[in-house]
């Protein structure tokens, strides 16, 4: 992976840069130690590692507004940082560049329930915002499951889901407003505590991406009222197909379950030896199915499902019959990426997603391709909205293991674009995937998104070396190559 | 290309009627090429809103018509922009599901002529382009949260694709959001994917009657904080209650607060005894079944009651639902202003008589930028005098114009139709 070649000006003005950063944030919130600065060399994704050139760690957004102002007027670049739990590299420091550490954004800010909203600063933890409204009944929906570490600036950016996201939407669809900074200082506020915001929906463009466009400073989410009651069925199935097949006939049966998760047979074999959680060993694929809502609806679907899982040849099937058999059931597959962990020195998470029906094919494939490359791989699946995360088992010391790892995972994710579906469901572009966009788009799409940027950040300072394979320049994308009278049609009609 | 425009005689308009994406992007590039803006229609139901134009091109897309794929087990269709949004529902209905935003049809609120059904007339590209949503809003989402993928040709007259054709997808930025709600101002719009949901097998309306705007907005809050996954929550005024086709709606004489439930008819109907129990002091309740709620939810996403009477200047105003009560107090403070709630106080129908800028002034005061007012149906002359869309703080504005210059960088796709044209 190749990252924008280091600016040898900005790097040789390092200790002028710190100084100008110190001004605006005093004290302890400017980092330039070498091994303090190691802290932040790498996000979720630890194959890629670099340490930045500096580090600020802002407390308020006058302060963000002036660093970025700075960072404008001295051209030097800028990646923004939550927790740094991002699976696709999207925090990845880079050497020339200054890391914006948000983490002292960690106020919530108003609980506001006559308006089922809540108004938080960035840093606070995706988790720490359902805490703050459990006492009143209420949750915020997308629970990624890293939800414990990441923060909710980083959730906007990478418009994170989770396991409940077919029923209640991922990051885009749970956020009402924003106070966002852009790189030349302007404070701007897109959305607030309404549904809809007219004129361009420039908070949607925001969420999902990936840093590049401006630093989030205060987030306005939806809270909902919890559930009244969730039951859970886990089922087994002597194959793919089988299982593929009843997740489409339960929504075919107009059922929306809360949670419809997939394992295969490595994954259920992992989860089962780290967690004890009672799977069946003897299936080839494991659904859990989740039905939330009032108690009568839960009772009423989960019939209903154990109908179509047994007409579709479920060879077992088990209710919960009380919440702590429900969380048993969650356990084993919440626990998925460590238990693989277990099992293998290294393990790369892989994130696109498919029209589901091609699932069997999608998975006989992965087979194949696992042994051509000699590495193992896992699955876990959102098999409601056909999200796949194939976890592929390397080892880092074995030399030319991870590079072997990643083709197969870009082989993967070029097979997800082949069968219709997309390179990313839920962990985003950034680093990772940044070189595979020209499997899904070409470059008249490419530019177009890039015109976006150019919008908001002309000069290419935030969080440059994500998401696109080439930045190029504003001015060149905004050149037109149509001139006057030289239509490509002589026949149309004049204006 | 022969053919494909007309001259439509008396003013001189030209009609640009392209047959394929290849032809859509030729007439824009030569567009561009000679700086000649173009009116972008889809079926025409939604010209009278937003700013009036007054352009000599129209770019009328009705040939880009037709399902193209529908797995209804994937949760995704896709359809060419201009097809008929009544001929994508009747598709969904085949299947028991629909577009859960509930698009509303408003061809008879902005022209009074009957627009024939529930698609009325209007595009599944329109809807989607000036993203409009129905009673279901709060709870499933809006229009954008629909649009999954589309193919278009920007004002630079270059044809590109965003998004995709599966329900969960963040490969890249999410141009979906951004064409929705630009109103044909960035790109025409090809071909357009969008999520669609099961229909619920069962429908209850749950009313309330007599209760003030106060009391209403405390009822419906209190429905929504309940676990009953109430999908539509309206308030009617006793004067607008009369106007509705359900008899049991009109015939009350009096206000009434109506919260929809869907879902299993077990679940329905053990949320629908609850909700009436937890809300008895709000007031005496009744219940309408399936058919009547079709049609009362009908009205209240078409904003019926207030096509009869054309002459006021109506809003639409998106804020926050606890605002609601002191925005209705001040705004209609001796003034002549109808007005409904939707959304459970989140959306509010202002239909104000006799005041010379339609309103503007006392509803974005009362706002006091909290919220969001557009104006839906006014003379061409008041919707070019005031601000149709909430005017953007200036940070915001400037953004907005580089978005508009990075897509159509001479301002030949329906230049005005948002804001006043700059320069
Ligand atoms: C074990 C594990 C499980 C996971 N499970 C899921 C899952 O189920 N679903 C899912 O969707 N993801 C999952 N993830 C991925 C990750 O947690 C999410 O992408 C999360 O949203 C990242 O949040 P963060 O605070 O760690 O952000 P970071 O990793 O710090 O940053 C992510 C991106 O956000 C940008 N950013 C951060 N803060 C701001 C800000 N204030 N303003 C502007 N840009 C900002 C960064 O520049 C970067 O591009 C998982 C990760 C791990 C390690």
């Amino acid at each position: 992976m190749r990252m924008p070649e280091p600016d040898a000006g900005v790097l040789a003005r390092r200790a002028e840069i710190a100084a100008a950063l110190r001004r605006i944030v005093p004290g302890e919130g400017v980092i330039a130690d070498a091994d303090e600065l190691r802290a932040y060399e790498s996000d979720g994704l630890t194959a890629y590692r670099q340490a930045p050139m500096l580090a600020v760690l802002p407390e308020t957004v006058d302060q963000v507004s002036r660093i970025l102002r700075y960072c404008h007027d001295h051209r030097v670049k800028i990646v923004p940082r939550g927790a740094g739990t991002s699976l696709s590299g999207g925090a990845l420091p880079l050497a020339d560049g200054v890391l914006l550490g948000m983490g002292k954004f960690n106020r919530i800010l108003e609980l506001d329930f006559a308006n089922r909203c809540a108004v938080v600063q960035p840093g606070v933890t995706n988790l720490g915002i359902s805490n703050a409204v459990a006492h009143a009944g209420f949750y915020y929906a997308p629970d990624p499951s890293s939800q414990i570490a990441c923060t909710i600036g980083g959730n906007v950016a990478e418009n994170s889901g989770g396991v409940h996201c077919l029923k209640y939407g991922l990051t885009t669809n749970n956020v009402l407003g924003l106070e966002m900074v852009l790189i030349d200082g302007t404070v701007l506020r897109l959305g607030g505590k309404a549904l809809d915001a007219g004129g361009y929906d420039l908070l949607g463009v925001m969420i999902g991406s990936e840093g590049l466009l401006g630093v989030v400073t205060e987030v306005t989410v939806r809270i909902l009222r919890r559930p009244a009651a969730a039951r859970a069925l886990l089922i087994g199935f002597p194959s793919n197909e089988s299982a593929g097949d009843c997740v489409a006939a339960i929504i075919a049966a107009g059922i929306i379950p809360g949670g419809m998760e997939m394992m295969d047979k490595p994954a259920i074999a992992a989860a089962e030896a780290f967690v004890k959680a009672g799977y069946p060993l003897d299936v080839e694929a494991l659904l859990i199915v989740e039905l939330d809502g009032p108690q009568a609806e839960c009772d009423h679907l989960i019939e209903r499902v154990r109908e179509i899982a047994t007409a579709h040849g479920a060879s077992s099937l088990r209710a919960s019959r009380s919440e702590e058999e429900r969380l048993a059931f969650w356990a084993g597959r919440k626990a998925a990426f460590p238990a693989v962990g277990r099992i293998s020195p290294d393990y790369y998470c892989m994130d696109g997603t498919i029209p589901r029906a091609r699932l069997p094919e999608v998975l006989a494939r992965m087979r194949e391709m696992s042994v051509r490359y000699g590495l193992r791989v896992a699955n876990v699946f959102h098999a409601g909205d056909g999200n796949l995360h194939p976890l592929i088992l390397y080892d880092a010391n074995e030399p030319g293991e991870l590079e072997r790892a990643e083709a197969f995972g870009a082989d993967i994710l070029r097979l997800c674009v082949e069968v219709g579906g997309v390179l990313t469901g839920e962990h985003g572009v950034g680093v990772e995937k940044r070189d595979l966009m020209p499997a899904m788009f070409d470059e008249t799409d490419l530019a177009h998104q890039q015109r976006l940027k150019c919008a908001f950040d002309p000069d290419g300072l935030l969080n440059p070396g994500k998401v696109f394979p080439q930045l190029h320049r504003c001015a060149e994308l905004g050149r037109m190559h149509i001139h006057r009278g030289a239509l490509p049609h002589p026949e149309l009609p004049r204006f | 290309m022969q053919g494909a425009f007309d001259e439509a005689g008396e003013r001189g308009l030209t009609e640009f009627l392209p047959g394929d994406e290849g032809e859509l992007r030729d007439i824009v590039a030569a567009a561009a090429g000679e700086r000649q803006p173009l009116e972008v229609i889809g079926a025409g139901s939604k010209r009278a809103l937003g700013r009036p134009l007054q352009l000599p091109h129209s770019l009328v897309l009705s040939r880009f018509s037709g399902i193209v794929a529908y797995e209804p087990s994937e949760l995704v269709l896709t359809a060419k922009a201009a097809t008929p949004l009544a001929l994508l529902e009747a598709a969904l209905g085949e299947n028991n599901q629909m577009l859960a935003f509930e698009p509303p049809a408003w061809g008879r609120l902005l022209d009074g002529a009957d627009s024939g059904g529930a698609g009325g007339g209007q595009t599944v590209g329109g809807i989607l382009a000036c993203n409009l949503s129905g009673p279901r809003r709060f709870k499933a989402g809006a229009a954008r949260d629909h649009f999954l993928g589309f193919r278009a040709v920007s004002g630079r007259g270059e044809v590109f694709k965003a998004g995709g054709k599966v329900v969960k997808n963040v490969t890249g930025y999410d141009l979906c959001k951004l064409m929705a709600g630009s109103y044909g101002t960035l790109a025409v719009l090809s071909e357009v994917t969008v999520k669609v949901l099961p229909r619920p097998e069962k429908t209850r309306t749950v009313l309330i009657f007599g209760p003030d705007a106060e009391r209403a907005v405390a009822a419906m809050t209190a429905a929504l904080a309940a676990p009953h996954e109430v999908s539509g929550a309206a308030y009617l005024p006793a004067g607008l209650a009369r106007r509705s086709a359900v008899s049991y709606v009109a015939a009350g004489g009096t206000s009434v607060v109506a919260l929809r439930l869907e879902g299993p008819a077990p679940s329905v109907l053990a949320r629908a005894s609850a909700l009436r129990g937890e809300l008895a002091e709000f007031g005496a309740g009744e219940e309408l079944h399936g058919r009547n709620s079709a049609v009362f939810w009908r009205e209240i996403a078409d904003a019926a009651p207030f096509a009869i009477d054309g002459k006021r200047a109506l809003w639409r105003v998106s804020l926050p639902p606890a605002l609601a009560p002191a925005l209705l107090r001040q705004v209609t403070a001796g003034s002549d202003v109808e007005y409904l709630l939707d959304w459970g106080g989140g959306l509010a129908w202002l239909a104000v008589a006799g005041a010379a800028d339609g309103g503007a002034g006392a509803i974005r005061a009362a706002l006091a930028g909290r919220g969001h007012a557009t104006l839906i149906r006014a003379p061409a002359a008041l919707r070019l005098a005031v601000a149709v869309f909430e005017p953007p703080a200036p940070g915001l504005a400037a953004l907005t114009a580089r978005v508009k210059a990075g897509f159509d960088p001479y301002g030949v796709l329906n230049p005005g139709r948002m804001y006043p044209p700059q320069g």
